[in-house]
């Protein structure tokens, strides 16, 4: 892995792709070694917001030197980002976290799934998969019909929609989709919402299979320092002896059997 | 041109250390940073036995400032010391435990443990807020201050920084206590106590309710009690409270404090601790310092 850095970022372009939800390209070096999975400190530049935004890797562009992410305006910091225009210079922190274990991937039936927010990340590992030989069924788990990245995402696997009001694809969610189209999976590689984490823990452990899911937690230093980000593992992990895993460094992608959720 | 301070006999090439919680042991800021080029690293807290922390959330931005609650999370020392001093002696620096505990016991089990390992002092954090049992009292009232210190002193093998909470009615009681128990130096200040609460879901930021505030937005009280408590004791002070930069580590020296050290700014840029020894450097430069002694409680009255 390479050294972890702060530095300078120039805005390539940033577009609204649904409401709240903003699609932003930057030119800088830490694409060099990003990958899926793994995830940016974006610094708000108001003097006030000092912490870096812990923002996931929606897609990597080796040969342009630029990154993508695609995030929710949640409040003050993650606002003024989406004020910004093409030319801002921008300061993040990065890469951090281990990212998604795609060799774990080869020859065996990989379903991706995506929760709202937690969709754009698996771009990045749909395309990280393909290149790797391995085609993804790729399922995205909106609200309503104010899909983002579905065309993308298609461009890398067999996409299945759910929304939980029913108006595009299966009505419900991720899970819904794998019941009802009787999807099989081997792997499953997950991003979204504790409560849906909580239900592929449930569903991977009765099907006997692996699930590879991205937890979310508050941040401080995204670097392993302040012991801010931890959650609870079923083991004794090296760093901390205490069964406390550090999202940000030892995660944020675990095993769904290694951490209590 | 010297940027050299002695702290109780022990020599640090510069003034600038780190604060203890906020550096783990060095490791996961050697990315960023040449630990070789600090005066010390002040590592974070370690018990006599590994402590879990408090429940999630454990930090919340404020304006200008985080509230923590880690809790004190520990390894232990056993694992502290196969760990993260061996690491620790591959650098050209200072190091500094900074030590916890819940009873004098506590405290005095990893105190006489560190006695034979190649640390430079001792940090005993009396101060954290975090931490439901024993801990802040000890620095929260001058005769228990007073007694936990000297029962350190007996034991110590090492030099002993006395690590004051600001979290008091008066600062100098507290500081003039632990100079009387026999303390090498003090440090301060640790975090003030604050709460922060979610307006929209309507609870706690933190789980723990209450955290300690640190940051830029504490750093005039910080400054303010460096001041008076150096006024008050002989023995040398170190530093710390929102310090993002040179300009404020020498209004830290300024103030009175024989050393500074860095803590919530290494989070929002790793790079703070080698910027402050530089811009030092170039301040003294600038100003014609030949001694930064001439700095050390250098405001006019
Ligand atoms: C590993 C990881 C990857 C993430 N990837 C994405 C992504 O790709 N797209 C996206 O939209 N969001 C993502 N998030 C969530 C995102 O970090 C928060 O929405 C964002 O920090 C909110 O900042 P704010 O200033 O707008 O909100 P505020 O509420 O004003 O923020 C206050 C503080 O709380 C923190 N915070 C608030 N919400 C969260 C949260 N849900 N998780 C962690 N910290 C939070 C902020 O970082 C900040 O320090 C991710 C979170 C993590 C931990
Ligand atoms: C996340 C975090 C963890 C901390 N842990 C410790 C600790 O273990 N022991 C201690 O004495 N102080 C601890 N502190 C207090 C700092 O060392 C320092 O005294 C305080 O944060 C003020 O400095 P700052 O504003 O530069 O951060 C911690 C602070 C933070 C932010
Ligand atoms: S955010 Fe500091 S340890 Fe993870």
């Amino acid at each position: 892995m390479s050294k972890k850095a702060k530095i300078k970022a120039k805005v390539l372009s940033q577009k609204m792709i649904a409401p709240d939800i903003y699609d932003m390209w930057f030119s800088t070096e830490l694409s060099k070694d990003a990958h899926a999975g793994q995830f940016i400190g974006v610094y708000p530049l108001d003097g006030a917001h000092l912490l870096p935004r812990p923002i996931s890797i929606c897609e990597v562009d080796r040969e342009q030197s630029s990154l993508r992410i695609v995030y929710r305006v949640a409040g003050q910091g993650t606002a003024e980002f989406s004020t910004w225009k093409e030319g801002q210079e921008a300061e993040l922190l990065g890469v951090l976290g281990n990212g998604f274990p795609v060799d774990e991937g080869k020859g065996k039936k990989v379903v991706l799934m995506g929760g709202g927010i937690g969709i754009p990340p698996m771009l990045q590992l749909a395309k990280e998969l393909a290149a790797a030989g391995t085609e993804a069924t790729i399922i995205p788990g909106y609200r309503d019909d104010k899909l983002f990245l579905k065309e993308d995402l298609e461009k890398y696997g067999r996409v299945l929609v759910a929304t939980e009001d029913g108006s595009v694809g299966t009505k419900g969610n991720v899970l819904t989709v794998m019941n009802e189209l009787q999807i099989e999976a081997e792997v499953i590689m997950a991003c979204g919402p504790m409560p849906m984490l909580r239900a592929i823990k449930a569903y991977a452990q009765e099907k006997g299979i692996t699930a590879y899911i991205s937890l979310e937690e508050r941040m401080a230093c995204g670097v392993g320092a302040c012991l801010g980000c931890v959650c609870k593992t079923t083991h004794k992990d090296h760093h901390s002896h205490v069964n406390n895993a550090r999202i940000c460094t030892d995660g944020p992608v675990f095993d769904a059997r290694e951490v209590e959720i | 041109m010297n940027t050299k301070v002695t702290i109780a006999g022990v020599e640090f090439k510069n003034p600038v250390m780190t604060a203890s919680g906020t550096f783990g042991s060095g490791m996961e800021y050697s990315d960023f940073v040449d630990l070789n080029k600090l005066g010390a690293v002040v590592t974070k807290g370690v018990a006599n036995v590994p402590w879990p922390g408090n429940p999630v959330p454990r930090v919340a931005e404020t304006h200008g400032g985080m509230l923590n609650a880690i809790g004190l999370q520990n390894p232990g020392i056993d694992v502290f010391i196969e760990r993260d001093i061996p690491f620790l002696k591959q650098f050209d620096t200072k190091i500094i435990v900074n030590v916890c505990g819940k009873s004098v016991e506590d405290y005095l089990e990893v105190v006489e443990r560190l006695g034979d390992t190649d640390v430079a002092m001792l940090e005993i954090n009396v101060s954290c807020p975090n931490v439901k049992e024993g801990a802040i009292a000890f620095g929260q009232k001058a005769d228990c201050l007073y007694d936990i210190t000297s029962q350190i002193k007996k034991k110590a093998k090492q030099p002993v920084i006395m690590k004051l909470s600001p979290n008091v009615t008066d600062i100098t009681e507290m500081a003039k206590a632990a100079e009387a128990a026999g303390a090498d130096a003090i440090s301060l200040i640790n975090t003030i106590t604050g709460m922060k609460i979610d307006i929209h879901r309507r609870s706690f930021a933190l789980a723990n309710k209450t955290g300690g505030l640190s940051g830029p937005a504490i750093k005039p009280v910080a400054v303010r009690m460096v001041y008076q408590a150096s006024h008050a004791v002989k023995i040398p002070v170190i530093g710390m409270g929102g310090i993002s930069n040179a300009e404020d580590a020498i209004e830290f020296l300024l103030a009175g404090a024989s050393a500074v050290a860095v803590g919530a700014m290494n989070f929002v840029n790793p790079y703070t601790t080698v910027e402050v020894v530089e811009g030092i450097e170039a301040y003294m430069k600038k100003y014609g310092v030949e001694d930064i002694q001439e700095l050390i409680g250098g405001v006019q009255e």
